[in-house]
Protein backbone atom coordinates (compact mmCIF):
# COMPACT_ATOMS: atom_id res chain seq x y z
CA UNK A 1 0.00 0.00 0.00
CA UNK A 2 1.75 3.52 -0.81
CA UNK A 3 -0.25 6.40 1.02
CA UNK A 4 -0.37 9.68 -0.40
CA UNK A 5 1.89 12.71 1.23
CA UNK A 6 0.74 16.00 0.38
CA UNK A 7 2.62 18.58 -1.54
CA UNK A 8 3.59 21.19 1.03
CA UNK A 9 6.67 19.40 2.57
CA UNK A 10 8.85 21.78 1.29
CA UNK A 11 11.99 19.85 0.87
CA UNK A 12 12.98 16.97 -1.83
CA UNK A 13 16.01 15.49 -1.32
CA UNK A 14 18.38 12.59 -0.34
CA UNK A 15 18.27 10.67 3.37
CA UNK A 16 21.39 10.51 5.10
CA UNK A 17 23.87 8.52 2.91
CA UNK A 18 27.20 8.26 3.60
CA UNK A 19 29.31 7.67 0.38
CA UNK A 20 32.35 5.79 1.01
CA UNK A 21 35.24 8.38 0.84
CA UNK A 22 33.36 10.64 3.72
CA UNK A 23 33.52 6.75 5.45
CA UNK A 24 36.76 7.63 6.83
CA UNK A 25 35.74 11.37 8.10
CA UNK A 26 32.51 10.09 9.88
CA UNK A 27 34.63 7.83 11.70
CA UNK A 28 37.36 10.18 12.80
CA UNK A 29 34.74 12.83 13.98
CA UNK A 30 32.71 9.88 16.34
CA UNK A 31 35.48 9.10 17.97
CA UNK A 32 36.33 12.78 18.51
CA UNK A 33 32.78 13.31 19.71
CA UNK A 34 33.37 10.50 21.96
CA UNK A 35 36.43 11.36 23.70
CA UNK A 36 34.95 15.02 23.87
CA UNK A 37 31.96 13.26 25.30
CA UNK A 38 33.83 12.01 27.81
CA UNK A 39 36.03 15.00 28.99
CA UNK A 40 32.81 16.79 29.32
CA UNK A 41 31.39 14.04 31.64
CA UNK A 42 34.43 14.59 33.88
CA UNK A 43 34.16 18.48 33.97
CA UNK A 44 30.71 18.28 35.04
CA UNK A 45 31.28 16.34 37.92
CA UNK A 46 34.17 18.63 38.49
CA UNK A 47 32.09 21.24 38.35
CA UNK A 48 29.18 19.52 40.79
CA UNK A 49 32.45 20.07 43.77
CA UNK A 50 33.06 23.17 42.69
CA UNK A 51 31.38 25.96 45.06
CA UNK A 52 30.03 28.96 42.70
CA UNK A 53 28.66 30.71 45.71
CA UNK A 54 24.65 30.30 44.33
CA UNK A 55 23.17 27.42 43.49
CA UNK A 56 21.51 29.33 40.36
CA UNK A 57 25.05 29.31 38.82
CA UNK A 58 25.61 25.67 39.92
CA UNK A 59 22.29 24.66 38.03
CA UNK A 60 23.66 26.78 34.50
CA UNK A 61 26.60 25.84 34.19
CA UNK A 62 25.49 22.08 35.03
CA UNK A 63 23.00 22.30 32.51
CA UNK A 64 24.77 24.40 30.14
CA UNK A 65 27.74 21.51 29.62
CA UNK A 66 24.64 18.86 29.49
CA UNK A 67 23.30 20.86 26.33
CA UNK A 68 26.80 21.00 24.85
CA UNK A 69 27.00 17.03 25.07
CA UNK A 70 23.10 16.84 23.91
CA UNK A 71 24.58 18.31 21.27
CA UNK A 72 27.35 16.68 20.21
CA UNK A 73 25.11 13.46 20.04
CA UNK A 74 22.06 14.74 18.88
CA UNK A 75 24.11 16.51 15.56
CA UNK A 76 26.74 13.92 14.95
CA UNK A 77 26.06 10.19 16.41
CA UNK A 78 21.85 11.12 15.22
CA UNK A 79 23.06 13.03 12.01
CA UNK A 80 20.94 16.29 12.97
CA UNK A 81 23.60 18.19 11.27
CA UNK A 82 23.28 17.27 8.24
CA UNK A 83 19.61 15.93 7.95
CA UNK A 84 16.33 16.79 5.71
CA UNK A 85 14.61 19.66 6.09
CA UNK A 86 11.71 17.70 7.35
CA UNK A 87 12.97 15.70 10.68
CA UNK A 88 13.92 19.87 11.41
CA UNK A 89 10.30 20.79 10.83
CA UNK A 90 9.15 18.11 12.71
CA UNK A 91 11.28 18.83 15.65
CA UNK A 92 10.55 22.38 15.64
CA UNK A 93 7.09 21.40 16.52
CA UNK A 94 8.11 19.60 19.13
CA UNK A 95 9.80 22.32 20.68
CA UNK A 96 6.69 24.70 19.94
CA UNK A 97 4.58 21.46 21.57
CA UNK A 98 7.21 21.34 24.72
CA UNK A 99 7.02 24.90 25.16
CA UNK A 100 3.28 25.19 25.60
CA UNK A 101 3.57 22.16 27.82
CA UNK A 102 6.25 23.69 30.03
CA UNK A 103 4.73 27.16 30.32
CA UNK A 104 1.34 26.14 30.10
CA UNK A 105 1.09 24.78 34.25
CA UNK A 106 3.61 28.14 35.37
CA UNK A 107 0.49 30.43 33.76
CA UNK A 108 -1.36 28.46 35.31
CA UNK A 109 0.54 29.28 38.70
CA UNK A 110 0.37 32.60 38.18
CA UNK A 111 -3.45 33.02 37.19
CA UNK A 112 -2.67 34.03 33.59
CA UNK A 113 -4.95 31.05 32.52
CA UNK A 114 -8.29 30.80 34.51
CA UNK A 115 -10.80 28.06 34.61
CA UNK A 116 -14.31 29.02 33.22
CA UNK B 1 2.70 -10.53 -1.37
CA UNK B 2 2.83 -7.14 -1.03
CA UNK B 3 6.01 -5.78 -1.24
CA UNK B 4 6.32 -2.45 1.69
CA UNK B 5 7.34 0.31 -0.45
CA UNK B 6 9.80 3.00 0.70
CA UNK B 7 11.73 0.56 3.09
CA UNK B 8 15.05 1.09 1.36
CA UNK B 9 14.64 3.97 -1.20
CA UNK B 10 13.76 7.13 0.70
CA UNK B 11 10.28 8.63 -0.83
CA UNK B 12 10.95 11.43 -2.78
CA UNK B 13 8.39 13.87 -1.09
CA UNK B 14 10.64 13.39 2.27
CA UNK B 15 14.13 12.05 1.52
CA UNK B 16 13.50 9.71 4.40
CA UNK B 17 12.99 6.15 4.12
CA UNK B 18 9.76 5.39 5.94
CA UNK B 19 11.03 3.62 9.10
CA UNK B 20 13.72 6.76 9.53
CA UNK B 21 10.23 8.76 9.47
CA UNK B 22 8.53 6.23 11.57
CA UNK B 23 11.39 6.34 14.45
CA UNK B 24 11.72 10.54 14.38
CA UNK B 25 7.81 11.06 14.78
CA UNK B 26 8.17 8.16 18.19
CA UNK B 27 11.01 9.98 19.25
CA UNK B 28 9.47 13.69 18.90
CA UNK B 29 6.55 11.47 21.35
CA UNK B 30 9.23 10.72 23.55
CA UNK B 31 10.55 14.34 23.65
CA UNK B 32 7.04 15.07 24.95
CA UNK B 33 6.92 12.33 27.36
CA UNK B 34 10.46 13.04 28.82
CA UNK B 35 9.69 16.68 28.73
CA UNK B 36 6.35 16.91 31.13
CA UNK B 37 8.22 15.03 33.52
CA UNK B 38 11.36 17.58 33.57
CA UNK B 39 8.62 20.02 33.82
CA UNK B 40 7.17 18.08 36.60
CA UNK B 41 10.77 18.00 38.62
CA UNK B 42 11.12 21.82 38.01
CA UNK B 43 8.04 22.88 39.32
CA UNK B 44 8.52 19.93 42.46
CA UNK B 45 11.93 22.08 42.81
CA UNK B 46 10.82 25.56 42.94
CA UNK B 47 8.28 24.51 44.81
CA UNK B 48 9.70 23.34 47.28
CA UNK B 49 11.39 25.51 50.18
CA UNK B 50 14.15 23.20 50.70
CA UNK B 51 15.75 20.71 48.33
CA UNK B 52 15.66 17.90 48.32
CA UNK B 53 12.70 18.32 50.94
CA UNK B 54 14.72 15.70 53.48
CA UNK B 55 17.80 17.28 53.06
CA UNK B 56 20.46 14.62 51.12
CA UNK B 57 19.45 12.71 48.15
CA UNK B 58 21.65 9.63 49.23
CA UNK B 59 22.75 8.96 45.37
CA UNK B 60 25.76 7.53 44.21
CA UNK B 61 27.64 9.77 42.19
CA UNK B 62 30.32 7.36 41.25
CA UNK B 63 27.86 4.61 40.47
CA UNK B 64 25.81 7.31 38.26
CA UNK B 65 29.28 8.65 36.36
CA UNK B 66 30.51 5.00 35.41
CA UNK B 67 26.83 4.44 34.46
CA UNK B 68 27.46 7.95 32.55
CA UNK B 69 30.78 6.71 31.06
CA UNK B 70 28.92 2.81 30.11
CA UNK B 71 26.02 4.61 27.77
CA UNK B 72 27.99 7.16 26.24
CA UNK B 73 30.22 4.04 25.16
CA UNK B 74 27.44 1.99 24.00
CA UNK B 75 26.06 5.30 21.91
CA UNK B 76 29.66 5.20 20.17
CA UNK B 77 29.34 1.58 19.51
CA UNK B 78 25.97 1.35 18.45
CA UNK B 79 27.07 3.88 15.38
CA UNK B 80 30.13 1.86 14.83
CA UNK B 81 27.91 -1.46 14.13
CA UNK B 82 26.07 1.15 11.60
CA UNK B 83 29.05 1.88 9.56
CA UNK B 84 30.87 -1.60 9.67
CA UNK B 85 27.32 -2.54 7.92
CA UNK B 86 28.14 0.22 5.41
CA UNK B 87 31.52 -1.14 5.24
CA UNK B 88 30.31 -4.85 4.48
CA UNK B 89 32.02 -5.71 7.59
CA UNK B 90 29.34 -8.11 9.38
CA UNK B 91 32.10 -9.04 12.13
CA UNK B 92 32.89 -5.15 12.52
CA UNK B 93 28.90 -4.78 13.37
CA UNK B 94 28.66 -8.53 15.66
CA UNK B 95 31.20 -6.91 17.40
CA UNK B 96 30.24 -3.52 18.07
CA UNK B 97 26.58 -4.36 18.42
CA UNK B 98 27.70 -6.84 21.08
CA UNK B 99 29.64 -4.41 23.07
CA UNK B 100 26.51 -2.15 23.15
CA UNK B 101 24.28 -5.42 24.28
CA UNK B 102 26.93 -5.30 27.45
CA UNK B 103 27.26 -1.93 28.00
CA UNK B 104 23.32 -1.86 28.35
CA UNK B 105 23.23 -4.88 30.42
CA UNK B 106 26.11 -2.96 32.56
CA UNK B 107 23.56 0.06 32.66
CA UNK B 108 20.96 -2.46 34.31
CA UNK B 109 22.99 -4.03 36.62
CA UNK B 110 24.37 -0.80 38.37
CA UNK B 111 20.72 0.64 38.50
CA UNK B 112 19.65 -2.82 40.12
CA UNK B 113 22.52 -1.88 42.91
CA UNK B 114 21.83 1.51 43.27
CA UNK B 115 17.73 0.96 43.49
CA UNK B 116 18.93 -1.86 45.85
CA UNK B 117 20.51 0.76 48.19
CA UNK B 118 17.42 2.73 48.26
CA UNK B 119 14.97 -0.25 49.06
CA UNK B 120 17.63 -1.53 51.75
CA UNK B 121 17.90 1.99 53.25
CA UNK B 122 13.92 2.56 53.41
CA UNK B 123 14.15 5.13 50.31
CA UNK B 124 10.94 4.41 48.19
CA UNK B 125 8.98 6.78 45.53
CA UNK B 126 6.69 7.54 48.06
CA UNK B 127 9.81 8.94 50.24
CA UNK B 128 9.73 12.30 49.54
CA UNK B 129 9.10 14.70 45.80
CA UNK B 130 12.48 14.35 44.92
CA UNK B 131 12.18 10.68 44.97
CA UNK B 132 9.18 10.50 43.68
CA UNK B 133 10.31 12.32 40.50
CA UNK B 134 13.59 10.25 40.74
CA UNK B 135 12.19 6.92 40.78
CA UNK B 136 9.61 7.85 38.14
CA UNK B 137 12.46 9.34 35.20
CA UNK B 138 15.11 6.58 36.33
CA UNK B 139 12.35 3.82 35.83
CA UNK B 140 11.19 5.44 33.14
CA UNK B 141 14.63 5.46 31.68
CA UNK B 142 15.53 2.04 32.41
CA UNK B 143 12.48 0.85 30.93
CA UNK B 144 13.16 2.81 27.63
CA UNK B 145 16.80 1.03 28.34
CA UNK B 146 15.37 -2.79 28.41
CA UNK B 147 13.55 -1.92 25.32
CA UNK B 148 16.51 -1.16 23.09
CA UNK B 149 18.67 -3.85 24.74
CA UNK B 150 15.63 -6.41 23.64
CA UNK B 151 15.54 -4.88 20.02
CA UNK B 152 19.26 -4.57 19.49
CA UNK B 153 19.82 -8.46 20.88
CA UNK B 154 17.30 -9.00 18.22
CA UNK B 155 18.74 -7.66 15.43
CA UNK B 156 22.60 -8.67 16.96
CA UNK B 157 20.99 -12.50 17.21
CA UNK B 158 18.29 -13.65 15.07
CA UNK B 159 17.32 -10.72 13.28
CA UNK B 160 20.78 -10.58 11.71
CA UNK B 161 20.14 -13.18 8.95
CA UNK B 162 18.12 -10.23 6.93
CA UNK B 163 21.88 -9.26 6.30
CA UNK B 164 21.62 -12.13 3.45
CA UNK B 165 18.87 -11.47 1.47
CA UNK B 166 18.31 -7.42 1.97
CA UNK B 167 21.48 -5.81 3.46
CA UNK B 168 20.23 -2.47 2.87
CA UNK B 169 17.49 -2.87 4.68
CA UNK B 170 19.09 -4.41 7.82
CA UNK B 171 21.73 -1.27 7.09
CA UNK B 172 18.57 0.86 7.76
CA UNK B 173 17.23 -0.94 10.22
CA UNK B 174 20.46 -0.70 12.41
CA UNK B 175 20.25 3.24 11.61
CA UNK B 176 16.52 3.47 13.65
CA UNK B 177 18.24 1.01 16.47
CA UNK B 178 20.55 3.77 16.63
CA UNK B 179 18.69 6.74 16.66
CA UNK B 180 16.67 5.37 19.63
CA UNK B 181 19.37 4.36 21.71
CA UNK B 182 21.37 7.64 21.12
CA UNK B 183 17.66 9.14 22.06
CA UNK B 184 18.17 6.83 25.52
CA UNK B 185 22.07 8.14 25.96
CA UNK B 186 20.57 11.79 25.36
CA UNK B 187 18.00 11.60 28.46
CA UNK B 188 20.60 10.64 30.58
CA UNK B 189 22.84 12.90 29.99
CA UNK B 190 20.51 15.46 31.21
CA UNK B 191 19.15 13.16 34.03
CA UNK B 192 22.52 12.67 35.27
CA UNK B 193 23.33 16.56 36.47
CA UNK B 194 19.57 17.12 37.13
CA UNK B 195 18.83 14.30 39.65
CA UNK B 196 22.44 13.49 41.00
CA UNK B 197 24.53 16.50 40.83
CA UNK B 198 22.52 19.71 40.99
Amino acid sequence: MDFPVPNFIPFIGGSYILSTHNLEQHKSVYLKVLLALFVFTVVTVAASYFDFGSVAIAIIVGLAIAFVKGFLVAGNFMHLLDEVRPIYWLLMLTVVFFLVLFFMPLLWEMNLVTVQ
Amino acid sequence: MIEIPYNVKPREETGLFNAKLGIWLFLASEIMLFGGLFSAYILLRVGSPVWPPSGETHLNIPLATLNTFNLILSSWTIVKSWIALKENDIKGFKMFMGITLLCSILFLVIKYFEYSAKFHHGIFPSTDNFFGIYFTLTGLHGLHVIGGLIVNYYLWGPGIKMWNTEPERFTNRIEVAGLYWHFVDLVWIFLFPTLYLL
